[in-house]
């Protein structure tokens, strides 16, 4: 073997390995992440943070229960909102429409999808914040659902599409018409991934705190009924992170566990469920 | 059955040839109106959406004009509004998190798709997707509680040691700022490129490395010289795409940017980008045109996104569909 | 035996016109290749039996037979891209010049023998660039315009070319891109050339050339090729090797294999019997 070819081999082993470490980089960043969160918020999570209020500044004992709820209310907002309009806007995409409406309302979701969520805090807050003069649980719930649209709309029209046409042409061989065929036919078949994508859709604006800054807003107490500025975990875990207070710093460590956990927890279940199997033989 | 089967049923489609009233009668042309109403809000949601980024600041635009993008000034009490230094910070943090995110994402993307076998390659696939689902005020929290410590005690003195005769590495280094904001982004882009890298190299026809491979190439030239010039458009869109990410990242860049709406030549200098002053100031904003001003700084951001996300999505589709093309010829 | 055959065969293939050739295989010292006692598996399936032929210096060697019989598997055992794949499992000798293929650097066995593969395959470069390619990684020292000039004459590509040689190998037509993947597997001057259906993918217009070409280049190299057209087989080589499910049932000069096959397997495929 020659000078020239035993170079060329070296670099090739050389760079191949760099790549292997590439990966491990960053998928050890994961593990990372998980980790840090349980080390340093692990000891926190107790009674007291889901039940308390937070303590006014300064003290200890205060938990994040106000958040949490208000967290749930906001993401049943969204999911109420978000969750017809991107599925039944995908039953109209995937069956009824024409291709160049379909292309329109495409694009018009891409873009939303690709939207800051930054911009689209701005844009509820004109929507549902300025008119009103205040900020709400509504607002912040319009804002998520908004997010959630997009995502919902294009996975479920994909999965909606994947549906074999002969499964379509045998309900309406026997007589089906067309929106029984998509309710009792082609929709169950594709339940898997729809519900893959609302799951997804969930875990992402789960996490999403820009669009809150100011629509919800946030609130040391309970928020009540809907009309309300509440606190949400996303924005706590904001607010607590840049205060000087080293209780606040310990109890955003609980918060960030507590989410990642749902949101990874979430991301699992709904790939689980897709790679469990189509529920169409094929 | 009814009076409007009176016509000769025809070969075409069955939808097309039953009148609108049999339609209506099954329901299907009610489930078409309801349907198409919701699929029409969604475009009503998304021009309503542009619209009230334009009309909401239209004061600050009509006020400032195109001169917005070069004043350095930001003066909420003398009413001065300039974006430079917003768009400073967000250029530079996007650039830093690129220099650093491609040649990872691309090495590791590269060991996905041509070094590792099927099960690792989807098992660390899984794990990358997992990565992107986390939100951006986890990463701001490590960001804030671990890279910044880390930055000030050790990365940027030794950075200073090292470089400090460029004026990149200049300055006190208070361990927030550019460089740091730069390299959590980084962090949060890496998956983006990972991901839409690894499928389109994985759509490289076999039948290309094996041509290297048989002309005597070693493993790594038939992947660098051949693989991956062949899919370089999609990189290329994969980059686009994680630029676009960068750029719209909000809460993460706000907490270890400093927020000091400086431009600096020193990368350890603190600073602040277009998405994280809005987030910090839009609900204090007093007057119409602070307010307007921040959402005028929402609608560059919005169109930077929408123009690169766009060229991203070209540049994806062009080689996947070039890969297919190929394996048909 | 030789009438009754005769009669059999299908018209188009026509017994050679001038004197036949000797029908004895040439001697183990004039092979470029021995392939001794090979067994293939992939995963626990084996996919070639007990296969051992010789391949002779500067000549065509064929190997036909039906799909599925695994010529295409045998052919690339050859360069050793059966390592490309996981799970396969090779056992038996190749030898190239009485050396063992496996025992040598596996970058350096495949600069001596080099591939076409079915589909053209040109890499995203300039005609000047995919011809170039293998002598660029090997640092060759001759004048690459030089040496890229000749391997696209011998390719019988090169006044179409000439002109041209900066454009993308993609503007080229199926049968143009094919001569030149055959450019750049010659111009790192392989000592054998290995075809893999070639021509599969093309017009007749453009195979008829690519046929002409081969017979030239013996010249060069020896060459292997694997065809499913047997017309092409009795065309252009001068040994064949008919195989089916994986064992070699034939192997001899090609214009006996076609006209008085001694294997019944053998004569019911090239009359179309099956395959």
């Amino acid at each position: 073997m020659n000078r020239r070819l035993r170079w060329r081999k070296f670099v090739s082993n050389f760079m191949l390995s760099m790549t292997g470490v590439c990966a491990f980089v960053a998928v050890s960043v994961l593990f990372f992440i998980l980790g840090s969160l349980v080390y340093h918020g692990g000891t926190s999570i107790n009674w007291n943070f889901f039940t308390k209020l937070p303590s006014p500044v300064g003290e200890t004992g205060g938990g994040m229960a106000n958040a949490i709820v208000g967290s749930a209310k906001l993401l049943l907002l969204a999911t109420l909102f978000g969750v017809p309009i991107g599925f039944l806007g995908a039953v109209y995409l995937a069956e009824f429409s024409g291709s160049k409406v379909a292309f329109v309302v495409r694009y018009a979701a891409d873009l939303l999808n690709g939207a800051p969520s930054i911009v689209i805090g701005i844009f509820a807050f004109s929507i549902a914040v300025h008119p009103f003069k205040h900020f709400s649980t509504l607002a912040g719930g319009f804002a998520l659902g908004v997010m959630m649209v997009p995502i919902t709309l294009r996975s479920t029209e994909q999965f909606l599409l994947d549906v074999p046409r002969t499964l379509r042409e045998g309900a309406m061989a026997l007589g089906a018409s067309k929106w029984k065929t998509i309710a009792t036919v082609i929709v169950p078949a594709a339940y898997r991934g729809i519900l893959t994508a609302i799951l997804l859709a969930f875990a992402r604006v789960a996490g999403e705190t820009a669009p809150l800054i100011f629509t919800a807003l946030g609130n040391s107490y309970w928020s009540h009924g809907w009309n309300e500025p509440t606190a949400s975990l996303p924005v706590m875990i904001w607010n607590y992170s840049i205060s000087a207070y080293e209780d606040w710093h310990r109890q955003a460590w609980a918060a960030g566990l507590v989410l990642l956990i749902l949101i990874l927890v979430i991301n699992i279940m709904a790939r689980a469920i897709l790679s469990r199997g189509i529920s169409v033989p094929r | 059955m009814s009076t409007a089967s009176t016509t000769l049923p025809s070969a075409g489609p069955v939808a097309g040839s039953r009148s609108f009233f049999s339609r209506l009668r099954e329901g299907d042309e009610i489930a078409r109106m309801i349907t198409f109403v919701f699929a029409a809000s969604v475009v009503i949601l998304t021009v309503l959406l542009v619209f009230e980024l334009w009309n909401g600041s239209s004061l600050a635009r009509h006020k400032f004009g195109l001169a917005f993008f070069v004043t350095r000034v930001w003066d909420p009490v003398f009413e001065q509004f300039g974006a430079l230094p917003f768009i400073y910070g967000t250029v530079v943090t996007s650039v830093v998190a690129l220099v650093l995110a491609v040649p990872l994402g691309i090495g590791a993307a590269i060991f996905l798709a041509e070094l590792a076998p099927a099960r690792v390659s989807d098992t660390l696939q899984f794990f990358i997707d997992l990565l992107a689902a986390v939100p951006s005020v986890i990463y701001g929290l490590l960001g804030l509680f671990i890279v910044v410590p880390l930055m000030r005690e050790y990365v940027q003195p030794a950075l200073k040691n090292t470089l400090g005769f460029l004026p990149l590495f200049q300055g006190p280094a208070y361990g927030l700022g550019f460089l740091t904001a730069g390299i959590v982004l980084a962090i949060m882009v890496i998956p983006y490129i990972i991901s839409v890298s690894r499928e389109v190299l994985l759509s490289v026809p076999r039948d290309q490395r094996e041509a290297a491979l048989a002309l005597g190439s070693t493993r790594w030239e038939s992947t660098w010289k051949v693989v991956v010039p062949f899919a370089r458009t999609g990189i290329m869109g994969s980059i686009f795409l994680a630029l676009a990410r960068a750029l719209g990242e909000t809460m993460a860049v706000s907490m270890v940017i400093g927020n000091a709406p400086t431009i600096s030549a020193s990368l350890f200098s603190p600073g602040d980008s277009i998405a994280s002053i809005i987030a910090n100031q839009f609900s204090e904003a007093t007057g119409e045109l602070y307010t307007q001003s921040l959402i005028e700084l929402g609608l560059v951001l919005f169109l930077l996104t929408f123009i690169l996300n766009g060229l991203a999505r070209i540049l994806i589709l062009a080689t996947t569909q070039r890969g297919s093309d190929m394996g048909n010829a | 035996m030789n009438a009754s055959v005769r009669s059999v065969l299908p018209v188009k293939i026509a017994p050679p016109t001038g004197s036949l050739p000797s029908r004895e295989m040439p001697s183990a010292a004039s092979m470029r290749m021995t392939v001794s006692k090979v067994n293939f598996f992939y995963g626990a399936k084996q996919t070639l039996f007990d296969i051992s032929l010789g391949v002779a210096a500067s000549k065509v060697t064929a190997l036909i037979g039906p799909s599925g019989c695994g010529k295409s598997t045998l052919l690339r055992t050859f360069n050793r891209m059966d390592e490309t794949v996981r799970h396969t499992r090779l056992e038996g000798d190749i030898l190239l010049d009485g050396h063992d293929i496996h025992e040598q650097d596996v970058t350096q066995l495949r600069r001596r023998i080099g591939m076409v593969f079915q589909r053209p395959n040109p890499f995203p470069k300039s005609i000047f660039d995919n011809v170039a390619y293998g002598l660029r990684i090997n640092g060759s020292k001759l004048a690459l315009s030089d040496a890229v000039e000749k391997s696209l004459r011998h390719a019988a590509l090169w006044d179409e070319v000439k002109d041209h040689l900066h454009k993308s190998a993609y503007e080229l037509s199926g049968g143009q891109q094919q001569r030149l993947c055959i450019a750049r597997a010659l111009a790192v001057e392989p000592e054998v050339l290995l075809l893999d259906e070639p021509c599969s993918a093309l017009d007749p217009i453009s195979t008829a050339k690519i046929e002409e070409l081969l017979v030239q280049l013996k010249d060069l190299c020896t060459i292997v090729i694997v065809t499913h057209n047997m017309q092409q087989a009795a065309r252009v080589s001068d040994f064949t090797a008919f195989l089916l499910t994986g064992q070699l049932i034939e192997f001899s000069p090609t214009p006996y294999l076609f006209t008085t096959p001694s294997d019944p397997r053998t004569e019911a495929y090239i009359t179309g019997r099956f395959g």
